[in-house]
């Protein structure tokens, strides 16, 4: 076929170009997963949002004669913890903290992660070794135990715990960012691009970043489960968030006494982290064949 | 930076007589370690290369792959810092009366990848305008500038502005890279295998668009290819390089009619040949070329070549005239005073080589 028949059969087969984004979101939509767990995840985040206006029962009032009721107790849907506080509406408001414990450090590590690793791989050198081998240090502490550690010198506390864990998750995404950049620096159009005389800054907004956000946010977004269910770990252990206060991982330390009374009242809190984490780990699969949009 | 200052193409200097490029001396060696007890050793990519571009020519630059073609481009525009070396642009000198910056407005370079060259995340026309924006044009201006482009590569500006690399063939992709190296007017075009992956008939549209463009805008072109065929239908003079050295340079017809060096006549005669009467029936170069880590001593083909003798392991040959025409040849066959046994002999001696 000679050349111009080909490009008449390409324009007539492109009828509109798309941006990147945009293609992006249109192949995700059309994966039935990712479209149910982000619809589960919505659900979930929207009640947590909206549960004081839901007219559920007060999270933080118990009863001492309604200990422990099963699932399905009239007027208690999903029955009642060992101290006879509403499991759903605690289920619900836990939601809010456990929401939030599982993904603003992902977001801040996500931030900052990705800007040492771009500057690393893209300025190279002695800037690369400095920056990946302090990351390196990290690494030499499994990620529960790093979490731990910090947590424990920072004192008990949310905000600590959300320091700690966004100080766990920075290593790993700066890792994957380096190796990312590394490999887009040595493509053609980014000595092109040096070649038209941009300085540095430049080259890493236009052409770096949009070609190495994606992988950093589909892998990050595969550790929002495991940043869950560290933050219900130190929950667990006390060194998160304090009894009263409704939150996935501290309801399952609480209830772990109870659990020969009333199993299913006390697996609830960790089918809960469960659902949480697989649904943001089928969303961050079907992101990643999304963005493979070369295919 | 005013619009004209930074875009109006650069007024000629120096008049036609002087080099447009003038290369002297130039070097990079990348060392190379072996694992972690191993021995590091020195990749000689290009080892004191010289040569100059006239204005309003076409160089070519010939050799095997890692014969440090794309790695002596990649000094010139400055994407690699030169070890040894100076580089004169219109009779100023790289680093001195001309910055990094604006050497890169008055030379620029086309990639062999035509894919990997562009940014997929980039429209062509964000791509073409890149440049442009980043020497101050204000982005409407630049706009127009990429569709200006756009139009004189071939790509109408209306149908393919808004499209992403992907969407283009790989003809199409290489135009995009052409408009791209010519939005900032430069003088000089750096063509590293710009159409060895294109297909034929493709390769031929574009290399009569890359002709069309040289008369339109006065570009220089250096035009580097293993393909020896293109490098002799668009060029008027032609080096050939081995393991980072030149060895041989000319005016295309006198080399192709009157090759001294035995690495370019083995390279000519590796052309495939259409005629049935002449196919080439024996490799007339055997083996790959020596790892540039170690090369040999001496001549650096003489481990290849069917005529070394003592003197050629013992001393390195110059490149020296021919008496033809700008004609020079590394090899101690065309020194007189050499002391190889040929030397001095005339070319038709060689002959035998592959008889």
């Amino acid at each position: 076929m000679s050349a111009v028949a080909d490009d008449l059969v390409r324009i007539a087969t492109i009828e509109k170009a798309r941006g990147y984004w945009t293609t992006v979101a249109r192949r995700l939509t059309r994966d039935p997963v990712s479209v149910g767990c982000a619809a589960v995840l919505i659900l979930i985040a929207l009640a947590a949002l909206l549960a004081p206006y839901l007219g559920l029962a007060d999270p933080y009032q118990g009863s001492m004669i309604r200990r422990l009721r099963p699932i399905g107790t009239p007027g208690y849907p999903l029955g009642t913890d060992e101290l006879g506080r509403d499991m759903l509406a605690r289920l619900i408001y836990g939601g809010r903290l456990s929401l939030v414990l599982g993904l603003l450090p992902v977001v801040l590590a996500f931030i900052i992660g990705t800007t040492f690793g771009v500057i690393a791989g893209y300025v190279g050198g002695f800037v690369n070794q400095a920056i990946m081998r302090t990351v390196d240090v990290f690494y030499a502490f499994p990620s529960v135990l790093l979490a731990i550690a910090i947590s424990g010198a920072l004192g008990a506390g949310i905000v600590n715990s959300l320091l700690s864990l966004t100080i766990v998750f920075i290593p790993p995404i700066t890792r994957v960012a380096e190796s990312v950049t590394t490999s887009v620096r040595g493509l053609d159009f980014v000595d092109a691009a040096r070649a038209s005389g941009a300085g540095p800054l430049t080259i890493m907004r236009v052409h770096v970043l949009g070609n190495v956000l994606g992988p950093i946010f589909v892998y990050s977004t595969s550790l929002i489960s495991v940043c869950m269910i560290l933050a219900a770990g130190l929950s667990f252990l006390g060194l998160g968030t304090k009894p009263p206060e409704p939150e996935w991982g501290l309801m399952l330390n609480t209830l772990r006494t109870a659990i020969y009374v009333n199993p299913w009242v006390a697996a609830l809190p960790g089918a809960m982290i469960f659902a949480v984490s697989i649904c943001f780990n089928l969303l961050s699969d079907g992101m990643r064949s999304a963005m493979d949009v070369r295919s | 930076m005013s619009e004209a200052e930074v875009l109006s193409p650069v007024a000629d200097r120096g008049g036609t007589q002087q080099p447009l490029l003038a290369v002297r001396g130039l070097s990079k060696h990348f060392t190379v370690r072996g694992g972690l007890i191993g021995r590091a050793g020195v990749v000689r990519a290009v080892d004191d290369v010289s040569f100059t571009v006239d204005k309003g020519e076409v160089l070519g630059i010939v050799g095997e792959s890692g014969c440090g073609k794309s790695t002596t481009a990649r000094l010139v525009i400055g994407l690699i810092a030169a070890d040894a070396g100076e580089i004169v642009l219109d009779g100023e000198l790289v680093g001195g009366a001309v910055s990094l910056r604006e050497l890169r407005r008055r030379v620029q370079m086309v990639f062999q990848d035509s894919y990997a060259s562009l940014n997929p995340r980039l429209t062509i026309e964000d791509t073409v305008a890149f440049g442009p924006k980043v020497h101050g044009l204000a982005p409407a201006e630049a706009r127009a500038r990429a569709h200006d482009l756009l139009r004189k590569v071939g790509l109408e500006p209306g149908l393919f502005a808004d499209r992403y690399p992907h969407e283009l063939s790989g003809g199409q992709r290489q135009r995009v890279n052409i408009a791209r190296a010519l939005a900032l007017s430069p003088r000089l075009v750096l063509l590293d295998e710009a159409v060895s992956a294109l297909d034929k008939s493709v390769e031929a549209q574009v290399l009569n668009l890359l002709l069309d463009l040289k008369d339109e805008l006065a570009l220089t072109y250096v035009f580097i290819s293993h393909d020896l065929n293109v490098v002799r239908f668009i060029s008027d003079r032609v080096i050939v390089m081995y393991l980072g050295e030149v060895v041989e340079s000319g005016p295309v017809e006198t080399l192709w009619a009157d090759a001294r060096h035995p690495y370019t006549r083995a390279l000519l005669a590796a052309m495939p040949s259409l005629d049935p009467a002449r196919r080439t029936e024996q490799a007339p170069i055997s083996g790959d070329p020596p790892n540039p880590i170690d090369p040999p001593s001496g001549c650096r083909f003489h481990t290849r070549c069917p005529f070394a003798e003592a003197v050629c392991s013992a001393r390195s040959p110059a490149l020296i005239a021919t008496g033809n025409d700008r004609h020079t040849a590394a090899c101690h066959m065309v020194d007189p005073a050499s002391g190889h046994s040929r030397a001095g002999s005339s070319p038709t001696a060689m002959e035998t080589m592959h008889a």
